[in-house]
């Protein structure tokens, strides 16, 4: 490997790492302000809502096949099933999808 | 009704079993997004044991995807902001798990965590009611880390034996895991719905807009989390002590 892989490696790493670590390592103390506790509260929520929305949609091959998987994961995780489960249903879903798009579709038309 | 979910805030979880079992789910899920990651990392040329070194010592989906082409060929300057602007997000989270783990929980106790505090480690380690303590918390990230190492071991290796048609179903499965961590409590807590709800509008207008739509998706994560926790804490506050379950 060239040297500019591993110092990239370093930043790449390093970087990645004292984001989490400052913050955790400074505050040691509990915040005591309502307001802050709150704020840091929804926080999960919220960055996963964003990061959720709309990507989903375009993280499969396409947007008829994510719908299918973002449906599937909705209706699972409100009847509360688990990480694995929702996550592995979905991926049937859009592989069940895809497959119809693919091969069952074109012959019909 | 919050006299009692007071007292049972007060319990600090701490058992490396319970951690570990937590950890399974999302180590599973992530064997599908590292196996991802490693089918690329050998696409730009990298070698198989490189892929599981970046994996390793990253930890991070969304940094690692977007560092993938700068390794070989980027300036570390621009590696940096990279993964500055795709990973700030993470300073959130640690800040928020920062209030949630016990006084007991030392120094180096906190800098071997946060170096697995993930997406997912992060969501579930918030969603214990009251605080949590170390030995949870190591038994947390254990399948997780290992998950997301043998994933991209695996894609590396013999991803390109997979169809196509797999590999896309399985570009989903990271996002049905978030779905499995937020909808439960935002079905239960009306704010938090509100609050995802915000977030998810603000993301997409993030996305959809001409001019917002030049906005990298690491800030505009930011962006709309900050905005919607901050609506959250200025509408609806928590009432008791602040843990949980006040709203």
């Amino acid at each position: 490997m060239n040297p500019m892989f591993w110092l990239n490696l370093a930043v790449m790493a390093g970087v990645t790492y004292l984001i989490r670590m400052i913050p955790l390592a400074v505050f040691k103390k509990k915040l005591e302000n309502e307001r802050v506790q709150s704020f840091l509260y929804y926080i999960p929520y919220a960055v996963l809502g964003a990061m959720t929305f709309p990507e989903i949609l375009f993280s499969t091959g396409s947007v008829w096949s994510a719908a299918a998987g973002l449906l599937i994961a909705v209706v699972l995780s409100y009847l509360e099933k688990g990480l694995l489960t929702v996550a592995l249903s979905a991926c049937g879903g859009v592989l069940a999808v895809e497959c119809l798009l693919e091969y069952i579709l074109p012959r019909f038309i | 009704m919050d006299y009692e979910k007071t007292s049972t805030d007060s319990r600090v979880e701490n058992s490396f079993r319970t951690g570990l079992k937590d950890g399974v789910p999302i180590g599973l899920g992530y064997l599908s997004v590292s196996f991802t990651f490693g089918i690329m990392a050998v696409g730009a040329g990298l070698p198989i044991w490189a892929a599981v070194l970046v994996s390793m010592l990253n930890v991070t989906s969304a940094g690692q995807f977007a560092g993938l082409p700068l390794l070989a060929a980027g300036s570390c300057i621009e590696m940096a902001l990279t993964q500055f602007v795709i990973n700030i997000r993470y300073a959130l989270m640690s800040l928020s798990l920062s209030q949630k783990l016990h006084r007991s929980v030392s120094l180096i106790d906190r800098l071997l965590i946060a170096f697995c505090n993930t997406d997912e480690v992060f969501a579930v380690a918030s969603s214990k009611k009251g605080e949590i303590g170390k030995r949870y918390l190591y038994g947390l990230i254990l399948a997780p880390y290992f998950g997301w190492a043998l994933g991209t071991l695996i894609g590396a290796a013999a991803g390109s034996l997979l169809p196509e048609l797999v590999r896309s179903a399985l570009g989903i499965a990271i996002y049905g895991m978030f779905l499995a961590i937020i909808i439960p409590p935002a079905k239960r807590h009306r704010p938090v719905l509100k609050v995802v709800l915000f977030a998810v509008l603000l993301s997409c207008v993030f996305r959809f807009v001409p001019g917002l739509n030049q906005i990298s998706s690491g800030f505009s994560v930011i962006i709309c989390a900050v905005a919607a926790a901050g609506l959250g804490a200025f509408c609806f506050p928590l009432r008791t002590n602040g843990k949980e379950d006040a709203v």
